[in-house]
């Protein structure tokens, strides 16, 4: 086998001791459960308050409601699951705050665009 | 590869430097950059479904409903709106917690806490694809199987979401034929998302497959730390974020 001596393979703060690992098992059952809570949560809204059967304003609750519970999702996700909450801050913030910013731009601006869009055909026909 | 990788690295050398100015090593900052330009892939996917469904006030109105997209469930013909979906979200839940229980045993250098855990979310992801694939092969064939697709093109020039099926007899022949609603667009952007996080679960499966028998073999126990375990976590974490988005804006919204 060829040996490759010019790699090296190294990390930081990769190691925990049993108690810590204790308190960590614990937060990841913990997290676990809220996201499995969310989840029945959604399905529920979703198979006795489907769209068909509501009035509009309430439909536009429901989704706002939705689309809050999926962001709380990732959060835990990407900040327990993901590690990126226990990070130095400034590794957190640059992955974070340039994703985020262009994320919210790109869904205001096709959000924008589309009713212009939207309008236009309705003027043509 | 060699088994002297317990060999100590200061930060200078790493960095050139005097530390990592992020604390992280190189290999899990850019497994963090790729999942960054990744996520981005998706949110721009995702954004131009959304652009899609609010230009054309046709399509907008004709839209195929959340819960009503997948109504299926094996072994049954009852009407089950989410449930599938419901099962297949779990499914993807559950091997992401095995996955960080796995990172957590590489902490501790519990190899045979890392391979249990890590055979358990190879077998999540293997669990979601089976899923997926009897997804798509109930919307491409029909429940029953029996659905013609190329003979009429059912499927290339309708929607067949939350459409309703129904037994035609012509003559000699039976087969089914959805009765559909819903512009082809919805469709393109339906295969097209679902198949692409479909394929990242896939390669995520094959990855976690990778360092399974690596951990396996001993090779992270020699180097004397599981960062591997935790880079392709990173991955796996991602994957299951990727589909708590596309539930959303698939079958809930």
């Amino acid at each position: 086998m060829l040996v490759r001596d010019d790699i090296v393979e190294y990390s930081l703060d990769a190691h925990h001791s049993e108690e810590e690992g204790k308190l960590i098992r614990k937060k990841i059952w913990k997290v676990t459960a809220i996201l499995s809570i969310i989840t029945t949560v959604e399905v529920l809204v979703g198979v006795f308050f489907p769209k068909a059967d509501v009035s509009d304003t309430m439909w536009t609750l429901i989704k706002w409601g939705y689309i809050i519970l999926t962001v709380v999702k990732a959060a835990y996700i990407v900040l327990v699951f993901m590690h990126l909450g226990d990070e130095r801050k400034n590794l957190r913030y640059m992955i974070l705050v340039p994703y985020i910013l262009f994320i919210l731009y790109l869904v205001f601006i096709l959000v924008t665009e589309a009713s212009y869009v939207n309008d236009a055909w309705e003027f043509l026909k | 590869m060699a088994g002297a990788h317990t060999q100590q690295v200061d930060a200078s050398t790493a960095w050139g430097g005097k530390a990592s100015p992020f604390n992280v090593s190189y290999g899990k900052m850019m497994m963090w950059f790729f999942l960054v330009s990744d996520g981005l892939t998706f949110g721009g996917l995702l954004s131009a479904l959304g652009f899609a469904k609010f230009a054309n006030p046709e399509w907008a109105a004709s839209w195929p409903m959340g819960e009503e997209v997948f109504t299926h469930f094996p072994f049954t013909h009852a009407h089950l709106p989410l449930l599938y979906v419901a099962f297949m979200t779990f499914i993807l839940i559950v091997s992401s917690v095995t996955m960080v229980l796995a990172v957590e045993a590489g902490h501790r250098m519990d190899k045979r806490g890392v391979i249990k855990w890590l055979g358990l979310t190879v077998v999540g992801g293997f669990i979601f694809l089976g899923s997926q694939v009897w997804e798509w092969s109930t919307f491409i064939a029909g429940p029953d199987g029996d659905l013609s697709t190329w003979h009429d093109n059912t499927t290339l020039q309708h929607n067949c979401y939350g459409g309703t099926y129904e037994v035609i007899e012509d003559g000699h022949h039976k087969h089914t034929e959805i009765k559909s609603y819903g512009p082809t667009l919805y469709s393109n952007f339906f295969f097209f998302i679902t198949g692409f996080h479909g394929f990242h679960v896939f390669t995520g499966v094959l990855f976690n497959l990778l360092v399974l028998r690596n951990v396996v073999r001993g090779v992270y126990h020699r180097r004397g730390h599981y960062e591997m375990v935790e880079k392709v976590g990173l991955y796996w974490h991602f994957v299951d974020l990727v589909w708590v988005f596309v539930f959303t804006f698939f079958y809930l919204v």
